[in-house]
C-alpha cells in the first residue's frame, strides 16, 4: 500500500484543477494583454479566476494579485510593507518565531538592511499571545505579520485578535495563511487582515502559482518592473491556465469545506489517538484541541529515534511522511517550529509529521498504526540514547 | 533529505553488527543528541585482535550504514589496523555518501578510536596517539529547504 501522508508539503492535483488546466495549456495559449480575440479570451478566463479567488476570500477581485506561489507572496507583502513604512521612520517588525523560512529569511534581510525584528514567541502548544504582541507593538512598527496556521505543527492562530492590536496602533497585520486556505474557513473580513498570501498546489491546484491579497485601502509597491500586468504591480506574462486551475481547485475546496473539515479530522483525531499505540514516549506537539489544529496535521515526538531514519523506514513501507529533524532540513539543528515550541533538541530530532487530505482514507490510516509501532521499536532497539531513556 | 546510494541502503536497511556485547572490554561513543548523531562502539579485543564489534546509532540514513560499514571493516583487525580506519575509507566502501553526510563517516571513524581508547584505559594503559580523537568543529551546513 502507498500513503502519501505529506499533503503540507505539497498535494496531488484535484480532478477539476486537471480538468481545468489541461484544455487551457492547449488552446487558450494567448497573452491576456493581447488586444487581439485569442488574446481576449486568456484576459476572460484571468478575470473570472480573480473573480473566485476573491470570492472564496470574501475579498474584491481588485484585492487579488497573482504570484508565483506562497514564498512570493510572503516576499512581496513584507517587504512592501517595509518599504512603505520606512518612508514614515518606521523600521520595526513584528513576527512569530514559527514562521514559515519565507517569512523568516525575508525578515532576516531586511534586518541586514537596518530593520529592526522582533519574533514573538509562542506556548508550547504553538500559539503566540495577544498579551506578546501588545507588548511588543511599538509606535515605529511598520508590519505585524502571523501566520494563521502553521506548516509543521497545524497550530491555528488567534489572527481576529492579533490583527485587532495591530490596528489598534494603526499598523498593518499580514497573514501567511499558505496552511490555512482551503482547509479551515479563511475570510479576509472577518479576520479583519490587510494581506494574506496563499498558494495554490497546497490545495490541490498547480505548483508555481499563488495569491496575495491586498485591502484596498493598503498601499503596495511593486514587485517586479515590466508591463502593466496586476494592476502594474507584479510585471510578467499571466501564468493563465495555473492560475484558472488554482482558482478552480479553490472553489471547489471551499464548496465543499465542511464535509472536507469533518471527514478530514477524523483521520487526523484517529491517527493521533492510536499513534502511541503501546509505545511508550510518545509526544504530541502542536494544539491539544482539535479546532485549533489544522484538520489534516499530526506531529508527534518518538523520543530515542531520528527522524530521517524513520522516515525512510516508513518510505519502504509505503509510507511518505516529513520529520523536523536535523538531516531532513539539512542544517546541524531540528526545526525552529519544535525548538520553539520548547522541546529539547534530542526530542525533536525524533519527529513524524503526517499530513492528511481529502485524498487520505480510513484504511490508510489502519495501515499507518500498523506500520509505524514496528518500525519505531526498530529503531529504538538499536538507538543508544533510547537504552538511556528506557533506564531511567 | 539525502538521495543514498543502494550500497548505503543496503546497510540502513540491514545493519551489519547491530547490538550489544555484555562483556565488551572497550566502548566508545561520539557525537551528541543535539546535532542528532550519537555512535556507540562496542569491541571485544582478544590478544589484539578485535574479535567482536557491535553497534548502536541514534541518527539518519547515513549514520546507521557508516556505523554498520565501520563495524565490518575493523571486525577480525588488529587494534593496529582498526585504528588505521578512516572516514575516507568508511565512505569509499560504501561507494559514496551525499556531502552533508559526510561527518557521519567521520563519527564513525571517531566511535572507533574511541572504543579502542577505552580499552587502553580500563587496562591502566595509556592509549596510542593514533586513539586520540580530537574535538573538531561542527560543520556548517548550508540549509536546503523544500
Amino acid at each position: 500500500m502507498t500513503v502519501y501522508a505529506d499533503n503540507a508539503a505539497t498535494t496531488q492535483m484535484s480532478q477539476t484543477a486537471l480538468d481545468t488546466i489541461i484544455p487551457l495549456l492547449r488552446e487558450t495559449y494567448g497573452n491576456a494583454s493581447s488586444i487581439h480575440s485569442t488574446g481576449q479570451e486568456a484576459l476572460k478566463i484571468l478575470d473570472t479566476a480573480r473573480s473566485k479567488v476573491a470570492a472564496a476570500l470574501n475579498a474584491e477581485p481588485r484585492e487579488i494579485y497573482f504570484t508565483s506561489g506562497g514564498t512570493e507572496s510572503d516576499n512581496w507583502a513584507i517587504n512592501s510593507a517595509a518599504e512603505l513604512g520606512a518612508k514614515q521612520g518606521k523600521k520595526h517588525l513584528i513576527s512569530s518565531a514559527i514562521e514559515h523560512h519565507a517569512v523568516l529569511h525575508t525578515l532576516n534581510k531586511l534586518k541586514k538592511n537596518g530593520f529592526e525584528v522582533t519574533l514573538l514567541p509562542v506556548t508550547n502548544e504553538g500559539f503566540v499571545t495577544p498579551e506578546s504582541l501588545k507588548a511588543a507593538i511599538r509606535d515605529d512598527t511598520a508590519l505585524v505579520t502571523i501566520m494563521q496556521a502553521n506548516n509543521e505543527v497545524g497550530t491555528i492562530q488567534p489572527i481576529k485578535e492579533l490583527a485587532a492590536i495591530a490596528h489598534e496602533r494603526k499598523v498593518p497585520f499580514h497573514t501567511d495563511a499558505v496552511q490555512a486556505v482551503a482547509h479551515i474557513p479563511v475570510d479576509v473580513k472577518a479576520l479583519d487582515v490587510d494581506m494574506l498570501s496563499l498558494s495554490g498546489h497546497k490545495f490541490h491546484g498547480p505548483k508555481g502559482v499563488g495569491a496575495l491579497y491586498v485591502r484596498k485601502s493598503q498601499k503596495l509597491t511593486p514587485f517586479m518592473e515590466g508591463g502593466a500586468q496586476e494592476r502594474s504591480r507584479r510585471a510578467g506574462t499571466e501564468n493563465v491556465p495555473g492560475i484558472a486551475s488554482m482558482a478552480a481547485a479553490l472553489e471547489h475546496s471551499v464548496n465543499n469545506l465542511d464535509a472536507n473539515i469533518k471527514a478530514v479530522s477524523a483521520l487526523r483525531d484517529k491517527l493521533i489517538a492510536g499513534l502511541p499505540g503501546k509505545l511508550p514516549k510518545v509526544i504530541l506537539n502542536g494544539a491539544k484541541d482539535g479546532n485549533l489544529r489544522l484538520p489534516g496535521n499530526v506531529n508527534v515526538c518518538f523520543e530515542g529515534i531520528e527522524g530521517e531514519s524513520l522516515l525512510l523506514l516508513l518510505d519502504m513501507a509505503g509510507i511518505r511522511g516529513s520529520s523536523g529533524s536535523a538531516c531532513t532540513s539539512g542544517s546541524l539543528d531540528p526545526s525552529h517550529v519544535l525548538l520553539a515550541l520548547g522541546l529539547p533538541h534530542g526530542t525533536a530530532h525524533g519527529s513524524l509529521r503526517l499530513s492528511l487530505g481529502e485524498f487520505n482514507t480510513d484504511a490508510e490510516i489502519d495501515y499507518i498504526l500498523e506500520q509505524v509501532p514496528p518500525i519505531v521499536e526498530r529503531l529504538r532497539a538499536m538507538s543508544p540514547i533510547w537504552e538511556k531513556i528506557s533506564k531511567s | 533529505m539525502a538521495a543514498y546510494n543502494e550500497r548505503v541502503m543496503d546497510h540502513f536497511r540491514n545493519p551489519r553488527n547491530v547490538g550489544v556485547i555484555e562483556d565488551a572490554n572497550g566502548v566508545g561513543e561520539v557525537g551528541n543528541a543535539k546535532c542528532g548523531d550519537i555512535m556507540k562502539m562496542y569491541l571485544k579485543i582478544e590478544n589484539d585482535v578485535l574479535t567482536d564489534v557491535k553497534f548502536s546509532t541514534f541518527g539518519c540514513g547515513a549514520a546507521v550504514a557508516t556505523s554498520s560499514m565501520a563495524t565490518e571493516l575493523i571486525k577480525g583487525k588488529s587494534i593496529n589496523d582498526a585504528l588505521k580506519l578512516t572516514n575516507k575509507a568508511v565512505v569509499e566502501a560504501l561507494e559514496g555518501l551525499p556531502p552533508v553526510k559526510i561527518h557521519c563517516s567521520v563519527l564513525a571513524e571517531q566511535a572507533v578510536k574511541t572504543a579502542v581508547a577505552d580499552y587502553y584505559t580500563r587496562r591502566g594503559l595509556t592509549p596510542p596517539p593514533e586513539a586520540i580523537v580530537e574535538e573538531s568543529d561542527e560543520e556548517e551546513f548550508i540549509a536546503n529547504d523544500e
